[in-house]
């Protein structure tokens, strides 16, 4: 019963240590997993809301110099598929995120050598000009690295000018799984652990709110699976920056690693770990408040389960994405299939913006709704906290 | 009983399952009521636990699939059922009929030496005589002798009756000496009187599907029970279907796996009512299933239906088998199925050992096993 004293444990609110995370996670059978997720959830949402957001994912360009095996979407330098973004492009990719009733803009893209911070506070400031209400969720913690090498200057200055520029938010990409011996296997060339999780306490302290991602199912053993997991739940603890944590598997189709990967056995991880990961995230980051079920990589089927093992909040709509569906990745759905999936699974659903802030029909924030503010030592539990 | 999946006694404490949980330790058979309960708790993964303790029990970390073929002999079928995309009218474009000879080649194409069984079943084609339906299972065994033939559902089997002129007794012997070796669960749908007047009235009945079943097992038949869920039925009629398969396996004791199939509506009549099943409905489905027949040794977990990601989950849901390759699959295909045409041997393992189970490799009546 070695089990049992770490699901007392999370059944009492207290956080698991590595060890006893990585047991639970390798023992446990996957209902029971479901189960504690289950229960975890409620404490955070006890309101029977299921979320989603209603956003795009542009990537201004696809042009990068990190060279990541995993990646199936980048083109080198020169390359004919390379392209940047113009600006009538990009316009228009806006309108059409308004007209569909979408309220924040993804912006992320390549490692570019050519396009340096300035490019990217001005495409920020013009956005900002001409659309004050888009919120602009944008960069990445490696991007930043890579701007502040190109400018010379340090990650905390590239972020407060692009926040000055009119960065609202940073999601959480490029973390992977943040131990530097899997990122020496599979992404070399980008930001290390160390500098990921420093771009992130930067961003705490300009105020400004990030995600937590995860890619796993490649090199990456459990251990490391759960050191990735403890190392956002201690950065979590010291500054609170993360509105949420978002899981999904590595898609090898097409990749550069692709034909190694294969010739050795490797597939994509099944849906079955893929639930068994966002249980256990779940569980595990008993500091975050929010976790999403990936539509995108796992098919709405797999997503909606995810409702009932830990995840309350169906992640975006997605209008547009064009990096994992480079990497084999086809799963399409439209909004009323999302709405359908929530309430088949008995909860409420309800968009929201970045904050996890409830919107009524015109878009506008319901009060009292969304993350907790950010501070140190976050609350562990609702029940903790009143 | 002792509990065999850790946590489990803990995570019930107060639940609103507990008292489900305690009839099924005491082996008492959980009633109507218990059943409509389990499809409207709001705890999936609670409902899982409970069918993953009841598998665990029966199967061990067992996960059976087999190599296999469905060969869907003919499209043209006599009725019109609402929820088919399958069937064709005579002399539509799309109608065919594969000749004893086709199922011969069919079989004799496949490679793995493994293959052991033929799924055949099909629409009721107005024209044929009943030597078709034993020559087709000659071919069969012509072209592979120990193949084992799984052929015709209780649809079939009633056509089949009644055009033979010949007693039952003799029909049975016939079949049985032309080779066949089991029969499919198909043609159930719900086991409802108002869906069956609903959906698929052109067709034998509940009654008549449960009455052909015990003709078939009386005659030393093995055979499958199906569900089509997810179209026009409610909760209680699930619910009721599952405890009319359960009342006569109490009698007969020869079904052998239950299989919820999921319905598609693609090019169905019922394309503007249902809507492709959530994966929740089907998890749900796996479950229940699990827990209400405690009589039925085997619950599968369909892939072609439920999509292979969903199957594998339904593995720690109560399932313990997934089907086969299955190779040739038409009907669901038709109704726009989003599965693969045939799963390879190697994916279904990886299936099953992605969600931590041993796959064996099984015989159609679960007699003779080997692990891969």
């Amino acid at each position: 019963m070695a089990l049992a004293a770490s699901i007392n444990k999370v059944l009492d609110g207290l956080p698991l240590d590595p060890e006893e995370g990585l047991e639970l996670y390798l023992e446990a059978e996957l209902p029971i997993l479901g189960m504690l997720a289950d229960r975890v959830r409620k404490r955070f949402h006890d309101d029977g809301i299921v979320t989603y957001i209603v956003d795009r994912n542009v990537n201004p360009t696809n042009v990068c110099v990190t060279d990541c095996g995993f990646c199936a979407f980048y083109r080198r330098p020169g390359h004919k598929e390379a392209y940047v973004l113009d600006d009538e492009e990009l316009e228009a990719k806006i309108r059409g995120l308004k007209e569909a009733g979408g309220v924040q803009l993804l912006l992320q893209g390549g490692h570019h050598p050519g396009l340096k911070v300035d490019w990217f506070a001005d495409l920020f400031r013009r956005i900002k000009s001409r659309h004050p209400d888009i919120w602009i969720h944008g960069m990445s913690p490696p991007e930043i690295v890579h701007l502040a090498k190109l400018g010379k200057c340090t990650p905390r200055e590239v972020l407060r000018t692009l926040q000055e520029a009119g960065l609202d938010s940073m999601p959480g990409g490029g973390a992977e799984i943040l131990v530097d011996r899997v990122r020496g296997r599979i992404a070399p060339k980008k930001a290390s652990a160390e500098e990921w999780l420093e771009v992130m306490r930067q961003a705490a302290d300009l105020g400004m709110r990030t995600t937590a991602t995860m890619m796993f199912g490649t090199v990456e053993t459990p251990r490391e699976r759960v050191e990735h997991l403890e190392r956002i739940r201690a950065l979590q603890e010291e500054c609170g920056v993360f509105t949420a944590f978002i899981p999904w598997t590595f898609q090898p189709d097409h990749t550069p690693m692709e034909t190694e990967w294969r010739r050795e056995g490797g597939g994509k991880a099944t849906a079955a770990e893929y639930l068994r990961m966002l249980a256990f995230s779940r569980i595990y980051l008993h500091n975050i408040e929010n976790i999403q079920s990936s539509w995108v990589t796992q098919g709405i089927k797999i997503c909606q389960i995810g409702l009932g093992m830990g995840a309350n909040d169906f992640g975006s709509a997605m209008l547009e994405e064009n990096v994992v569906s480079s990497a084999g990745c086809d799963n399409m759905t439209t909004l009323e299939e999302i709405e359908r999936h929530i309430e088949d699974a008995g909860f409420i659903p309800r968009r929201r913006d970045m904050l996890y802030r409830i919107l009524d029909e015109e878009n506008r924030p319901l009060p009292g709704t969304g993350v907790r503010p950010m501070g140190h030592g976050t609350v562990r539990s609702r029940e903790a906290v009143s | 009983m002792s509990a065999v999946v850790e946590g489990l006694d803990r995570l019930l404490e107060g639940s609103d399952l507990a008292d489900i949980r305690d009839k099924i330790e005491r082996g008492e058979r959980l009633d109507f009521e218990d059943g409509v309960r389990l499809y409207r708790h709001p705890d999936l993964a609670a409902v899982g636990a409970l069918a993953h303790e009841v598998r665990t029990r029966k199967h061990g970390r067992k996960a059976y699939f087999n190599i296999n073929l469905h060969l869907d002999y003919t499209n043209v079928c006599l009725y019109s059922c609402k929820f088919c995309a399958f069937a064709a009218k005579p002399g539509e474009d799309r109608a065919y009929l594969m000749t004893p000879e086709d199922v011969h080649a069919r079989i004799s194409a496949v490679a793995d030496s493994d293959l052991s069984e033929v799924h055949m079943v099909a629409g009721i084609h107005p024209d044929l005589d009943y030597d078709y339906y034993l020559d087709i299972v000659r071919a069969a065994k012509r072209a592979k002798p120990d193949i084992h033939v799984k052929a015709f559902t209780m649809v079939e089997i009633d056509h089949i009756l009644k055009i033979s002129g010949k007693s039952e007794d003799r029909v049975f012997e016939d079949l049985r000496e032309a080779g066949l070796g089991s029969c499919p669960g198909g043609g159930a749908e719900i086991l409802a009187t108002r869906i069956h007047k609903a959906v698929f009235r052109e067709k034998i009945g509940p009654e008549e599907w449960l009455e052909t079943a015990r003709k078939v097992q009386t005659h030393g038949f093995k055979m499958n029970a199906t569900m089509l869920y997810g179209h026009v039925e409610r909760v209680e009629e699930r619910v009721e279907h599952l405890c009319r398969l359960r009342r006569l396996q109490d009698e007969t004791g020869g079904f052998m796996t239950f299989i919820p199939l999921a319905f598609w509506p693609y090019n169905t009549a019922l394309r503007n009512y249902g809507k492709v099943t959530t994966g929740w409905n089907d998890l749900r489905q796996i479950a229940v299933s699990r827990l209400m027949l405690d009589n039925i040794p085997n619950i599968k977990a369909y892939w072609v239906m439920m999509t292979p990601r969903v199957a594998q989950t339904a593995l720690s849901f109560g399932a313990n088998d997934l089907d086969g390759t299955v190779t040739e699959e038409r009907i669901t295909h038709d109704a726009g199925t989003s599965a693969p045409m045939l799963l390879p041997r190697d994916e279904l393992v990886r299936l099953i050992r992605g969600a931590g189970f041993e796959p064996v490799l099984r015989d159609t009546t679960y007699e003779s096993f080997r692990p891969v």
